[in-house]
């Protein structure tokens, strides 16, 4: 038997199942079979692609999807069209400024939105993602323009937005 | 931690995870498990200025610096270093090819034994990664996570209470966990069986990909099993899902494939990697693939107890030695393709004519 895509012999016979009309028999040759079991193997970003074009697919109008992909994040300035070209995200609080887009596209890749696992003893609280890097940069304007009193004023700041955020962190954590 | 950036040294050891022992060490070459983190004050890295990137890699250096027990580990600046000895470290699976490729403010941190590294300014501000030879993977997860722990109570880390740790990808949020076991399954590739193992781990949320081929050509025989899922699931139950469901199941097939050729014929399978070990010992030049494809072949005449003298871990060591940039470092000079080929015989002849003993190439 001679493979599907060139002249030479058939070595891999490969029964797809998840087609949507059913098995489908494909006869490959070794060179095929490769190219097409690796594309199969899908990479993140490939992943990320698929599960983007599904969640796209989900009965959004033109009009929405226009209005999605100008949605700017306001720390990192990062679009969801940009997030949708490169498959990366701008910052951590992309994960709230976008989380009713997003969670779609984790249900897909993950088949989850929920974290179950290990959780830092120390953490800042999601909604002060924002605050701490904007406030971490102010800090950096004022060491460069040698205003100190501010800068260590920032850091003031800075230090009770990660102690408010660790104890919420021991707070959720001995509740369960 | 030792600022570095001559690592001469390296070349002519290699890493633990290459040893060829623990469990179920004539397939599993390594176990590996990596952690994402980001640090929750600074964008992450494709939206980093220059600046946030020195930044970035300023702070982590002081947290690591403050570390006791890293008193030994290496801190390599890879921005100050050569494209050669980047190489160098991809090969020996230290730093990512990304990491190596990537412009600005980078480095990486090693430990003496190579068991494990942090990566800083890949895709995120920490790659931790952990190395074990063998099927190892309950032991490597105890060790990044107590790592993790030690970076952690230095670092604040991007942590969301519902998305868990960010990531830069979606695909790596939550647990920012990635368990890989490296496999080498020549069995199963010559009796053609490689693609039921791929179609069989797409069911269950594990990617294979062939190893240390250029493109979509895979070479040596390598595959690496990887969870696809990072999120909803517990850290224990992914290194789990990997180690203790599939990873076995694909040794079982390869075990099967293997008693299955020794069954067919054994005379046809001694003759195939007997003239494979007297190529790579005799030739006066050879290609890195062409060493790949051979090695592939002897390593599992070794295993097959069809080949005797050859300790495992020397051929698994000279799948990695015999690796363009670890040639050119062992030499000690720039070499172009077919000088390297000639060296490469010459290195390969060396290390197999029985002149020297697994203990001396450490």
């Amino acid at each position: 038997m001679k493979c599907q895509y060139c002249e030479k012999p058939a070595t891999f016979h490969i029964t797809e199942l998840t087609e949507p009309d059913g098995p489908q028999v494909m006869h490959l040759c070794e060179e095929h079979a490769r190219g097409f079991l690796q594309k199969e193997a899908t990479t993140p970003t490939a992943s990320i692609a698929g599960a983007l074009a599904k969640q796209l697919n989900l009965g959004q109008t033109k009009q929405e999807l226009a209005e999605l992909d100008q949605k700017e994040c306001p720390v990192c300035g990062i679009s969801f069209f940009e997030f949708r070209n490169t498959g990366r995200l701008g910052c951590p609080f992309d994960y709230t400024h976008f989380s009713e887009d997003l969670i779609p596209l984790l249900t897909n890749i993950h088949d989850s939105v929920v974290h179950i696992g290990k959780r830092p003893r120390r953490a800042a609280a999601a909604d002060s993602h924002a605050e701490l890097i904007q406030l971490r940069r102010e800090m950096e304007e004022a060491v460069e323009r040698e205003d100190y009193e501010r800068a260590s004023e920032i850091r003031d700041a800075l230090h009770r937005i990660e102690e408010a955020g660790s104890t919420e962190q021991n707070a959720s954590g001995e509740e369960e | 931690m030792i600022r570095d950036s001559d690592f001469d040294d390296l070349a002519h050891k290699s890493g633990e995870w290459l040893r060829g022992t623990g469990p179920e060490s004539d397939i599993v070459i390594s176990s590996r498990i990596r952690l994402a983190r980001n640090l929750a004050d600074f964008p992450f890295i494709r939206r980093c200025s220059d600046e946030d990137r020195i930044s970035i890699e300023r702070t982590i250096r002081a947290k690591m610096d403050s570390i006791d027990e890293w008193r030994e580990v290496r801190y390599i600046d890879l921005e100050q270093l050569s494209e050669i000895d980047r190489q160098f470290l991809v090969e020996r699976q230290l730093i990512s090819r990304e990491i190596a490729d990537a412009e600005g403010s980078r480095a990486v941190a090693i430990d003496p034994r190579e068991q494990y590294s942090v990566m800083i300014n890949e895709e995120d501000h920490l790659r931790i990664q952990v190395m074990h030879s063998g099927l190892d993977l309950k032991s490597a997860w105890q060790s990044i996570d107590e790592l993790d722990d030690k970076l952690e109570g230095a670092i604040l880390y991007a942590f969301h209470p519902e998305c868990g740790y960010l990531t830069a990808c979606p695909t790596n949020v939550g647990t920012g966990l990635r368990v890989s076991v490296m496999l080498h399954l020549p069995a199963l590739v010559i009796t053609r069986q490689i693609d039921k193992v791929f179609r069989s781990m797409q069911r269950i949320n594990v990617t294979v990909r062939g190893l240390y081929g250029e493109g979509s050509q895979y070479t040596g025989d390598f595959y690496q099993v990887s969870n696809q899922i990072t999120l909803g699931h517990r850290e224990q139950d992914l290194v789990a899902l990997v180690g203790d469901d599939v990873v076995p199941r694909i040794i079982e097939y390869e075990r099967k494939a293997r008693d299955f050729l020794v069954k067919q014929g054994q005379q046809d399978l001694h003759d195939d990697v007997s003239r494979a070990l007297g190529i790579l010992s005799t030739a006066k030049k050879i290609s890195s693939e062409e060493t790949m494809h051979y090695l592939s072949k002897v390593r599992m005449g070794v295993n097959l107890g069809l080949i005797e003298d050859v300790p495992v871990g020397t051929i698994n060591k000279l799948f990695i030695h015999t690796q363009p940039a670890h040639l050119q470092k062992l030499q000690g000079r720039l070499l172009g393709s077919s000088d390297r080929n000639v060296e490469r015989a010459t290195y390969l002849q060396c290390h197999l004519s029985g002149k020297l003993s697994d203990g001396e190439l450490n």
